[in-house]
């Protein structure tokens, strides 16, 4: 894997066109199908406009997932739907970006319209996970963590609507952010949930990470749920955890989990125990309702959001027309894949007449509740820590054609989306070569803290020094 | 509240016709759109060039409130009487139309913006509380174009995005109306009082879009659809009060449906029962937060104009004007202000008859408005006519001239001879026209009045119709 710091080095030495022609070509040697849109052209030529730009990422190559509108390069979240749209204005993060001089290189794969946790639903084909190509590399920002685990680019952007960025993170053995619900302006982001989800950043380490999240984290008018005001969050990046106070949601120990994930997430604790934080199992009793509701609420967003998409204005156009009602349909028949048909269906129900005092509302309650658990536990503590995923990654094609398995492993990620608050999955330990996420989440707004913990536990580990053997 | 409207509107007649209204007004004097920043300022446009990521409902756009669209929804509610309510959300209705750019609309459910409300209309005998159920915000779809014009022939649509995203308010009614012309009357007294409240230019296509409930002695109802004027409103209800009767009469039952209103027709079609009704699960738009607007609506208040009622009645007890002068003085805002420019200068009560009744019935005539006619030149007039020194026959010709061909009432006076004749040269006409007419006279004399007319008439033509008539009948008769 590279760092920023890393990056910036060379380009010193070199040039920002050199390296980024040399992130280029990586990208394009590479066959994990983690990005499935090289943006070459763009990135030469900004690059090249770059000279001496003051910006603190400036000539940092970044993969974008491919649900974040990118002006003038197509964005198609990963869907047959979105072939060919390019998008007429880049996404509030793009700007930031900009600003800030990274360059970006490529569309990184996703589960179709973010919808899963392998990266496998992508009309474009599964990215492979650069630890074992025969493993998924976690969804639905798997093209995101898989392109840095890989060592392609420094950083990249996910989006987690219930687990997708911290999935993958874990899987590939990177560092993912889930920001607080707000922090993060979503314009330009395609929504699947929309109250759910939060675009995040994704690099090698935490100091990497947090760079990023610096650049893209703010207000932005054009988001009404984005909260006003700007903070330094590199000053958290401080080596420090004496007198910290730890919470360990037993529920997020359930029955499945690994018991070497178990083990890495026990010793990470006691490393922060032996660094001076200190330590106790709390209760999270709603924990067992939050994946049910998770599904019913973000369902039926998506019901909503992906109405849109109906061929008339952009995208996919099939070969004849006919009156409004029948070519809508044969649109979206052909255009969505089977999940994505399958959520909009079920979102539907949900919200129908006479069922959705049964889920949708009765989810909604369900949200509250846990994100009183979270009050609950986060009054007295903290951070609280727990696995990222129950088990490291799974094989390709294991469970793709068993949605409710695969629904399952979201169990420990969906209740932080139900509750805004903010959560970091980083590597903390392997399993038969595999990488284990650790997650550590805070309370709302107060992302300073689990990046401090985060970087606390990085600086006295050895974890994100390790590097898959890329083929 | 129910009981006490029901006490207000009986039943008119056995028919028991119950008509409620849904009106959908464009709060088109906002500079910008509902959600979005681009211009409401399209109407001279081509196609699609006021439109951005956001009223295309792009993927990745995000809504974002129009505050000086609540303020002028607050200041509708208001004028409604209305409860304002405390906080205001925002929800999604969802349904595939080619002009809905996003499959839903961002409208209002559960705590609409203004509701509970009433405003009081003209009835056969005497005012009418009519209650407003509720009126709550939304965006307007894009605008259809049919090749050809209709949507049954056409092969082909084009869609304008430049009205998506405008601000509408859907005003909704109880079932208060009881007959077509009281709906009328509901409507007209509505433009009027948007009119007044300067948010909403109700001239401009589109404007104010009417959706009608109606049902006959408690039956089924009927949704008509797709009304654009309130002439169309009233044809559309008379047409389906025939169809419903007839349908009752021939022993058949109403069913509950959307009609869609063919103006071009008259008639109403139906457009889906409602076993094929939509199911528009309404849920919270999540991208849009609660806003508290419990605090605007007393500051709002106070910048509140003087709405119509309001005026009537200051009319009526400042100038001492008729009720039904005070009611056509304020029924249209720029008339009721220039009336009181010129009652400001001249009588009153003159300035009414002179406003109210000619010049008003002129400009209807002319399907113009007040804009044509100068304030200073009715002063002019009315002082003229006050002073008695040209008829009314004249006063009328006088208006009419400037209608036609501009130019002021002195020049017209001036120039067409209008001033009132000399009193010798009418008293030596009056003369001539008695002793060169004996039959008439003596016909007259001998019980047949109207005899009278032909020699008031000569007397006209030899004055050349600047005597006035009423004067010179009164002179022949204290001459024969």
């Amino acid at each position: 894997m590279i760092t920023v710091s890393q990056t910036i080095k060379a380009i010193k030495e070199s040039s920002a066109v050199e390296v980024v022609e040399q992130c280029l070509e990586g990208i394009e040697n590479s066959n994990n199908n983690a990005i499935i849109k090289v943006t070459r052209d763009e990135a030469i030529n900004a690059a090249r406009k770059l000279n001496g730009h003051p910006g603190p990422l400036a000539g940092v190559p970044i993969a974008i997932k491919d649900n974040i509108s990118t002006k003038g390069m197509e964005t198609t979240c990963g869907s047959r739907i979105l072939s060919g749209y390019v998008p007429p204005y880049d996404a509030h993060v793009i700007e930031r970006l900009k600003v800030a001089g990274a360059i970006v290189v490529g569309k990184a794969n996703m589960d179709e319209f973010a919808m899963g946790t392998s990266t496998e639903s992508s009309y474009y084909g599964p990215t492979l996970n650069p630890w074992d190509p025969e493993c998924v590399p976690g969804g639905s920002s798997g093209g995101s963590a898989a392109t840095v685990a890989a060592g392609e680019v420094p950083l990249a952007l996910g989006s987690d609507t219930g687990g997708s960025v911290r999935c993958p993170a874990s899987y590939c053995g990177v560092v993912g952010l889930k920001p607080t619900y707000g922090v993060i302006s979503r314009y330009g982001l395609i929504s699947y949930a929309n109250s759910l989800e939060q675009i995040g950043p994704i690099a090698s380490n935490v100091e990497d990470m947090t760079m990023l999240f610096n650049v893209i984290a703010g207000h932005d008018p054009r988001d009404s749920t984005s909260v006003p005001g700007e903070k330094d969050y590199t000053n958290a990046l401080v080596n420090d955890v004496e007198g910290l106070k730890i919470g360990v949601p037993k529920e997020y120990f359930g029955e499945g989990t690994d018991l070497a994930v178990k083990k890495s997430i026990w010793d990470a604790v006691h490393t922060l125990e032996s660094l001076g934080a200190s330590w106790k199992e709390v209760e999270m009793p709603h924990t067992k309702y939050a994946l049910a509701a998770y599904y019913v609420i973000a369902m039926s967003e998506a019901s909503s959001n992906l109405a849109r998409f109906d061929g008339m204005r952009y995208g996919l156009r099939l070969e004849k027309d006919h009156d409004w009602h029948t070519t809508y349909s044969e649109i979206r028949a052909a255009g969505f894949g089977e999940e994505v048909k399958r959520r909009i269906l079920l979102g539907t129900y949900a919200l129908s007449a006479g069922y959705m005092d049964k889920y949708y509302l009765k989810a909604l309650k369900v949200r509250t509740l846990v994100k009183q658990d979270f009050e609950r536990a986060l009054k007295d503590n903290d951070v609280l820590i727990a696995p990222t995923m129950p088990a490291p990654a799974f094989k390709l094609g294991e469970k793709i054609n068993d949605p409710l398995t695969l629904y399952l492993a979201d169990v420990n990620t969906v209740p932080i989306n139900l509750a805004g608050v903010p959560s970091i999955s980083l590597p903390c330990g392997f399993s038969d070569g595999l990488p284990i996420g650790l997650q550590i989440m805070g309370r709302h707004f107060d992302e300073e803290t689990i990046i401090r913990t985060a970087y606390t536990f990085e600086q006295n580990t050895d974890f994100h020094t390790k590097t898959p053997e890329v083929a | 509240m129910l009981e006490e409207s029901l006490k207000l509107r009986p039943y008119l007649d056995e028919t028991g016709v119950m008509i409620g209204l849904e009106i959908h007004v464009q709060l088109n004097k906002l500079n910008t759109k509902i959600f979005c920043g681009c211009s409401l300022d399209y109407h001279n446009d081509e196609p699609n060039t006021h439109t951005c990521p956001v009223c295309l409902g792009l993927p990745g756009s995000l809504p974002v409130l129009n505050r000086k669209a609540v303020e002028y929804s607050i200041k509708v509610g208001l004028a409604l009487n209305c409860t304002i309510q405390e906080h205001t959300q925002f929800y999604r209705k969802n349904y595939y139309y080619p002009d809905l750019p996003k499959g839903f609309q961002i409208t209002q459910y559960d705590y609409p913006i203004a509701s509970n409300g009433n405003i009081m209309i003209e009835g056969e005998e005497g005012e009418i509380r009519i209650r407003i159920n509720r009126a709550h915000m939304e965006e307007d779809p894009g605008r259809l174009v049919h090749e050809g014009g209709s949507i049954e022939h056409s092969k082909y649509t084009f869609i304008d995005y430049n009205r998506s995203g405008v601000a509408l308010l859907e005003i909704v009614t109880e079932p208060d109306l009881r007959s077509p012309k009281e709906a009328r009357r509901f409507l007209d007294k509505l433009r009027n009082i948007l009119e007044y409240l300067d948010v909403s230019d109700t001239t401009l296509e589109g404007s104010m879009r009417v959706d009608a409930n109606i049902s006959l002695s408690g039956g089924s109802r009927s949704e008509v659809k797709n009304i654009s004027s309130h002439k169309g409103a009233e044809r559309a209800l008379l047409f389906e009060i025939v169809r419903q009767k007839n349908l009752l009469r021939r022993g058949g039952t109403v069913v509950q449906e959307t009609r869609h209103f063919d103006e071009a027709r008259g008639v109403t079609v139906s457009l889906r029962t409602k076993e094929e009704a939509h199911d528009y699960r309404y849920f919270p738009e999540a991208d849009l937060v609660p806003i508290r607007v419990a605090d605007w609506g007393p500051e709002i208040a106070k910048t509140l104009p003087e709405l119509p009622d309001a005026r009537r009645q200051r009319f009526i007890s400042t100038y001492h004007i008729t009720d039904d002068h005070a009611k056509s003085l304020t029924s249209e805002k720029k008339v009721a202000e220039f009336y009181e420019e010129v009652a400001g200068q001249v009588d009153p009560k003159m300035a009414a008859v002179w406003i109210a009744d000619v010049l008003k019935g002129e400009l209807n005539y002319r399907d113009i408005g007040i804009d044509a006619f100068k304030v200073e030149d009715m002063v002019q007039l009315v002082s003229v006519l006050s002073e008695d020194k040209i008829t009314e026959q004249s006063g009328i010709q006088v208006i009419r001239t400037i209608l036609n061909e501009g130019g002021s009432p002195d020049k017209i006076i001036e120039s067409d001879g209008l001033l009132k004749a000399e009193g010798d040269i009418v008293t030596t006409a009056v003369e001539e026209a008695i002793s060169e007419n004996p039959q008439p006279i003596a016909d007259y004399l001998n019980g047949k009045s109207e005899a009278l007319n032909f020699v008031v008439g000569q007397v006209m033509k030899k004055t050349k119709g600047r005597a006035d008539a009423k004067l010179v009948r009164e002179l022949i008769l204290k001459k024969i």
